[in-house]
């Protein structure tokens, strides 16, 4: 992919896992009102707490990343809620005003 | 997700291939989906999921298939713009396009200017244009950008996109420029479709830099792609 390698999430993920990191793939499925990010979009994160990619404006990236760690220990694959209506939501501050629908799994 | 699958995927990707991930949300199973054949299935599709799957695939569109958990992200290449004339404004408008995601094609015959020291992200085709456009073979997922200012650099590749399905052409130059041109390329008898091209080229945002004029013909390649 050449000069793409370095923005493409899927590219990075393969990296990581051929040099022997654990990683995940976290994946925006749906979205309500107003989010940033559209439906596909992707965020990869590496057992070191690396990331590349964005699944929202940067409001729930951190929390993404963190739980992302825990898939990569059980090898759980999970759906994950951000909302206004979700109280954790405002704690990690998705103050965009919509709701975001996450799949995140793991590279096995 | 399989490292397996992830490697057939990056695969298809990097050939070019459409190609859909289909994910069951409550298991985690998943399947490759391609326009043709159907692979790496931990999953079965009936005739008729297969083409909803299918027709989000071909629309480049991702997401939730109606009364089911099932995910699909479509993966589809990269829309394509070919810039001719690597004068200035080519410059920024590659840098910018690269970053809205376009695979990047500069042509220009005069080898001074197509050089890789002023194009490192883009493509470079060091020939005369109607040799470059039937190679690269604009498509509906093409724009071509004429910028060269030369009617024998522009000309041949005007009357290439114009018999192309390209979803937007635009041309550098003024009003006076533009009326001459049309003349002479309805006299190759392209004059029916000389509407097709955006000239003087790009949204009137008042700019005049080189980056500036490379933003508003960019911003007029995005609305062109998005309200067809």
């Amino acid at each position: 992919m050449g000069a793409e390698h370095n923005t493409d999430e899927l590219a990075c993920l393969g990296e990581w896992v051929a040099v022997g990191h654990k990683a995940a793939l976290a994946t925006v499925v749906s979205t309500w009102g107003s989010s940033p990010r559209p439906v596909g979009s992707h965020l990869v994160i590496n057992d070191q707490g690396e990331f590349l990619g964005s699944v929202s404006g940067g409001c729930i990236e951190g929390a993404v990343v963190a739980e992302a760690l825990e898939v990569m220990a059980d090898g759980d694959p999970r759906t994950l809620d951000f909302g206004v209506s979700d109280e954790e939501a405002w704690d990690v501050g998705l103050s965009c005003g919509g709701a975001i629908r996450i799949y995140l799994e793991r590279v096995e | 997700m399989k490292r397996a699958l992830l490697e057939e995927l990056q695969c298809a990707r990097i050939a070019k291939i459409p190609v859909a991930l289909v994910t069951e949300l409550d298991v985690g199973a998943q399947a490759l989906v391609y326009t043709d054949h159907l692979v790496a299935s931990e999953l079965t599709f009936d005739l008729s999921r297969l083409a909803e799957i299918r027709s989000l695939l071909r629309t480049a569109r991702s997401g939730l298939l109606n009364d089911s958990s099932l995910f699909v992200r479509s993966y589809v290449p990269a829309y394509r713009l070919l810039i001719i004339g690597a004068v200035h404004i080519a410059q920024a408008l590659a840098t910018l396009a690269r970053e809205c995601d376009y695979r990047v094609t500069v042509i220009d015959p005069r080898r001074a200017f197509a050089t890789e020291q002023r194009f490192h992200n883009a493509e470079l085709c060091p020939e005369w244009p109607d040799e470059a456009m039937a190679r690269l073979a604009p498509d509906a997922q093409t724009a071509v950008v004429t910028l060269a200012h030369d009617p024998k650099i522009d000309d041949p590749a005007l009357m290439a996109a114009l018999d192309s399905q390209a979803f937007y052409i635009g041309a550098l130059g003024s009003r006076r420029t533009h009326e001459k041109r049309c003349e002479r390329l309805a006299q190759q008898g392209f004059g029916e479709f000389l509407g097709r091209i955006n000239a003087p080229i790009g949204l009137n945002l008042g700019g005049r830099s080189h980056a500036e004029i490379a933003v508003a013909i960019l911003a007029q390649i995005i609305q062109a792609r998005y309200n067809e």
